[in-house]
This record gives C-alpha cells, structure tokens and sequence, in this order.
C-alpha cells in the first residue's frame, strides 16, 4: 500500500483486498448502536452528573446536533469508497483517491470508528500501544488491527494537511 | 411634602441578599480528559482548531492531558465555555465543563 498527496487528493494506492475491506468497514464500524460502552463514549457527558440542567439541556439541543455531524461525516466517507466498488476484478489491488476537502469528515469517521471499537472490544491501553501484536487470530484481535490501521490513515491525512 | 431625605417607610426590613453562583456567573472551566485512543497529534489538531493555539501551546495542552489525565484549556462565561465543550465534542474529544473553584 502507497498513501501520498496526488494533487488535490490523498491517494491509497496499491490497496490489497484486505486493507480495502478494512476501508469499506469504515462506515459500518462506526455505527455505535447496541453497544452501550460505545455509546456513552461517543456521546459523553458534557459535565458532573450534579450539574443536572446542563446535561439535560445537552441530551435535547445538542447530542441530536452531533448525531447529525457525525452521520454526515459518515456518508461522505462512504460515498468516497464507492471507487472501490468498481473494479472489474474482485482480488485485484485497488486505488482510492480522498478529495482534500473531505479529509476532516474522514478523521472524523476514522475516530468514530476507532472509538466504537475500542469500546466494543474493551482495549486497554497497553493493548493500544502494542502495534507489532500478531497475528490476527481472532475478531479481537482484528478490531485492534483496525483500530491501529484507521490510527495509521488518520497521521497521515493530517500530516497532508499540515503541509 | 415630599422630601428625598425622608423614607417612605418607616421600617424598612433589610433581606439578605443572595445569589447563586449562576447568577454571579462565576468562571466556568472547559477541560479535556485522557483518552487512550485519540491520537495525540489529532488532539493537537483539534486544540489548535478550536481555540486559536499555536502548536507549542496546543502541545503543551495535550502533553498535559496525556501525563496528567486533564488540561484546562479555557475558562470564562458559561454560554461560551458550553460552545467549545459542543465542538470539542463534535471533534470527539472527552470534554467537559466545570464551575471555577
């Protein structure tokens, strides 16, 4: 896999068909629902439970604003890895091309997705922190590879967009 | 006849006055927690977005984060530290807002 700045686009190139069914899993691994850790993390209190009005105030105006923040910054991720629905040959490496102007709306997605998995999965932080665990060998374990690969996407869109 | 140096009434009973710390409207605190899966140059990112930091200072605020489990990035009026929780959260940071001691 090759990931560099193309013009006005960050382009992956070279993506094997595992790490592009981790892109595609993006959207899907950000949906929080059923997974009540995941949940509460995503959508934290904003204060002590003692300061009653504000967290009640913040459940009604603006917990619904971030649901739509989030669920926007979803959709375009998952309209941009529409590009790796079209290739010919199934087992093929594949490229994907991120418009620039969306790369906020993929940290966004990309840490939504990390913290619903880690959630999920309970992940301490020792186990965030061992980036040479292998191999993968079970669902897990394969949420920690995610985790880890989606924290590798998100350096370098904001390397680019430091530069 | 009416003279300003004369009350009106006679015994004027004096209430204690008291005020909530609300209405004083006493500094509010916006501060960030520890988050073992935020990536540290993200928070970087965001401090420097959300509150106009330059690097140096949105580093030394996650540093602080990091070692020390929470930074006070900001304190004042309440409507406006509310506002940088709201967007702080959007950024999908642990935030939070806390009455001044």
């Amino acid at each position: 896999m090759e990931i560099r700045r193309q013009g006005d686009c960050i382009e992956i190139s070279e993506l094997d068909p595992f790490l592009a069914e981790l892109l595609r899993q993006v959207p899907e691994s950000t949906d929080s629902c059923g997974v009540e850790a995941a949940q509460q993390r995503l959508f934290s209190s904003p204060a002590a439970a003692s300061e009653q009005e504000i967290c009640a105030e913040w459940k009604v105006y603006v917990e619904p604003e971030l649901r739509r923040l989030f669920q926007t910054a979803t959709q375009t991720v998952a309209s941009d890895l529409q590009q790796l629905n079209g290739s010919s040959k199934p087992f093929a490496n594949c490229t994907l091309r991120i418009p620039a102007g969306n790369a906020d709306a993929w940290l966004n997605a990309l840490n939504q997705a990390r913290l619903v998995i880690a959630a999920k999965y309970n992940f301490d932080e020792s186990e965030l922190c061992d980036h040479y665990r292998s191999p993968i060998g079970s669902r897990r374990d394969l949420g920690l590879f995610q985790v880890n690969f989606y924290g590798f996407l998100q350096e370098f869109i904001l390397h680019e967009l430091k530069m | 006849m009416y003279s300003p140096f004369q009350s009106s009434v006679e015994n004027p009973a004096i209430e204690q006055e008291t005020r909530t710390a609300e209405q004083l409207d006493l500094p509010w605190q916006v501060v960030v927690h520890n988050d073992p899966v935020n990536l540290m140059s993200y928070v970087t990112m965001v401090f420097q977005k959300v509150f106009g930091l330059s690097r140096e200072q949105a580093e030394q605020h996650m540093l602080e984060v990091h070692q020390q489990g929470r930074s006070i990035l900001w304190s004042g009026m309440r409507e406006r530290a509310e506002l940088y929780v709201q967007q702080l959260h959007g950024y999908l940071l642990l935030a939070t807002l806390e009455r001044t001691n």
